[in-house]
């Protein structure tokens, strides 16, 4: 077949530049927009899908992480005297005041851990160690709220609730769906900043003994440890999660947006995609009076489209990786795991087959004596 | 002669207004090989739709039209194209070339529509191109081309499925008088030369020299059916001579 369809798209460079960049805005249009939406989403739950725990023990009616409630820590012993238990560790996870320098105050979500477990640890270390954090008053954060926090460097010292605080090392995107960072420590050190008592802890992390199961485990644990509620840590991150994202109705603003922002992808691509077909209409009209099948002139159109939809896609894609890797140094990260990078594809590739199919349907109704009129 | 087209009590309503058009009101017709077949008339008369009828474009409200001796009235829009693509060749007023292939492509492209190998398609798309007397422009777009130079090419591709039906329609209406009327030698040619039945709606009477048989339509009906006489022949087509270039 000659190059119909190639030509069609190539042959006008400034329609072609415009039917490109109709894509173009709707690929990274919906990449930033769902990239926003999963960014948020991960982050709400950053905390616990990265615990390496398998049940997270809570006291009663805690509705997702940031709601903890301190419960005694003798609970600890009831816990580990489970059968199935492998490790079990407390962990504080509760908002409190950081003091900058200059006097102001910010609020972070103190995170207190056991230094020596491998649960909840402190991930993506890009200066210091997470034993470190062993020597006295320290504690880690990350790199994103340096300058919210009025941290420059390793070795400076601040406030947490009214306790000193020397900073021993920075991570690396782990971000705070609330506006308060992440700030981890020892569990000891938590109390204090945290103003619990000694005997308090606010979870309990359960890692599971090799061969343990986790629904019996979990049975067991509230059957024999009491005012606690177990939550599995897939359980307890889709808790959590959905309070933020619906609850408090901030998730919903972005799932709109990002739901706007598909509309509106597929809107302009529909849009661009039909008036490329529609500007030649003539030529189509021609063909079928030539004699060419219906399914010539489609294929003709759909093949039109698709090179658009794959170069359209190669263009935005390269967009989106900037504007993605842009967004890590921003307060809202904008995320785009391979997954999503591949099902974009194929949501362009649909998006502008669909639209040809809705010119399709314009040019199926072609009036036949078009062909005759000079 | 069997006809290559032949057209009964055609009759041809379109659904506009409330009471419909009737554009055309029970026309009988043939066209035969080799005979070149004016259709004239006034604006609006209903040659075009006549001849959007002929190639199975449009369908007649009633009546009965046999190409190549088969009943197209009642045919499937599936088998409507096919019928065209066996038997009919177009050549329109505005070429209706594709303006993003070259003049060889576009040839090609009705060989490939008849199922031609590439590399055939490409040679065949040549040697008619050679035969219009544009070898020299195949890689050459349509809009580097010339109103008659376009209207070669829109022949060739409409040789290109060698069908033994050749409708134009005002083919010589956005051509100087002397490109027009080697655009008129050459579709004479393939009546004449190649058998072809062409069939011809057009409004300039310069051409009507070169007419085997001038049909006269008016108000959807056959006004007028003879040989020549009807129209008095254009000054042009007095001092030119016939048909000259060869197509074979």
């Amino acid at each position: 077949m000659p190059p119909l369809a190639q030509r069609n798209l190539f042959h006008d460079k400034v329609r072609l530049a415009v039917t490109l960049t109709g894509i173009v805005f709707s690929v990274v249009l919906i990449v930033v927009q769902l990239g926003l939406f999963l960014g948020f989403t991960t982050a709400t739950s950053n905390l616990i899908d990265h615990s390496g725990a398998d049940l997270w023990i809570t006291s009663k009616n805690v509705p997702y992480v940031e709601q903890g409630v301190a419960f005694s820590e003798r609970k600890l012993n009831q816990v580990r005297a489970v059968p199935g238990i492998g490790d079990a560790q407390k962990l504080i996870a509760r908002w409190t005041q950081w003091k900058r320098h200059d006097g102001g105050q910010d609020s972070v979500q103190i995170v207190g851990i056991n230094v020596d477990s491998p649960m909840e640890r402190p991930w993506n270390l890009v200066q210091g160690s997470v034993e470190d954090l062993k020597s006295p008053d320290a504690v880690i954060l990350d790199e994103l709220y340096k300058q919210k926090l009025g941290v420059t460097s390793v070795g400076e010292v601040f406030e947490i609730g009214g306790h000193r605080a020397r900073v021993v090392g920075f991570t690396r995107g782990i971000r705070s769906f609330t506006t308060s960072p992440y700030v981890f420590t020892t569990f000891k050190n938590a109390q204090n900043y945290a103003g619990l008592r000694e005997d308090q802890t606010m979870f309990i992390l359960v890692k599971l003994a090799p061969g343990a199961n986790l629904d019996q485990v979990r049975g067991d644990l509230l059957a024999n440890v009491r005012d606690v509620e177990v939550f599995k840590t897939s359980e307890f991150s889709r808790m959590t999660t959905f309070y933020w994202m619906f609850t408090t109705g901030a998730g919903v603003a972005v799932l709109i947006a990002a739901v706007l922002g598909l509309v509106v992808g597929f809107v302009v691509v529909a849009q661009t995609i039909y008036a490329t077909t529609v500007d030649h209409i003539r030529e189509y009209g021609t063909l079928k009076a030539m004699g060419a099948p219906n399914g010539y002139v489609y294929k003709v159109i759909m093949k039109q489209a698709a090179i658009a939809a794959i170069i359209g896609y190669g263009l935005g894609m390269i967009v989106s990786v900037f504007v993605v890797h842009g967004s890590q140094k921003g307060g809202a990260a904008i995320l785009m795991p391979p997954s999503m990078a591949v099902g974009m594809f194929f949501l362009t590739l649909l998006m502008c087959v669909g639209a040809a199919l809705v010119s399709i349907n314009k040019v199926t109704r072609i009036d036949p004596a078009m062909v005759f009129k000079g | 002669m069997p006809s290559a087209i032949a057209v009964r009590q055609l009759i041809k309503k379109y659904d506009e207004g409330a009471s419909g058009t009737l554009a055309l009101r029970g026309v009988d017709l043939d066209a035969h090989p080799g005979e070149m077949l004016l259709l004239m008339g006034p604006s609006g008369s209903g040659k075009t739709t006549l001849l959007s009828i002929m190639g199975c474009i449009l369908t007649a409200t009633s009546g009965s039209v046999r190409v190549a001796g088969r009943e197209v009235v009642g045919l499937s829009e599936k088998q409507l194209p096919a019928l065209r693509l066996e038997h009919i060749g177009f050549v329109f007023q505005g070429f209706n070339l594709f303006p993003t292939l070259t003049a060889g492509e576009n040839v090609e492209l009705m060989l490939d529509l008849k199922g031609v190998s590439a590399a055939k398609a490409k040679k065949r798309a040549h040697e008619l191109l050679e035969q219009v007397g544009l070898s020299e422009k195949y890689g050459s777009f349509p809009s580097d081309l010339s109103g008659g130079q376009k209207q070669r090419v829109a022949i060739a591709r409409a040789l290109a499925g060698d069908p033994g039906i050749i409708l134009a329609d005002e083919p010589t209406a956005a051509l100087d008088s002397h490109t027009g009327r080697n655009v008129m030698e050459m579709m004479t040619d393939l009546a004449h030369k190649r058998g072809r039945a062409v069939v011809i709606v057009t409004h300039d009477s310069r051409v009507v020299d070169f007419a085997d048989r001038i049909v006269r339509i008016e108000d959807g009906a056959i006004a007028g059916n003879n040989e020549g006489e009807l129209v008095p022949p254009g000054p042009l087509a007095q001092t030119l001579p016939q048909a000259t270039m060869g197509l074979v």
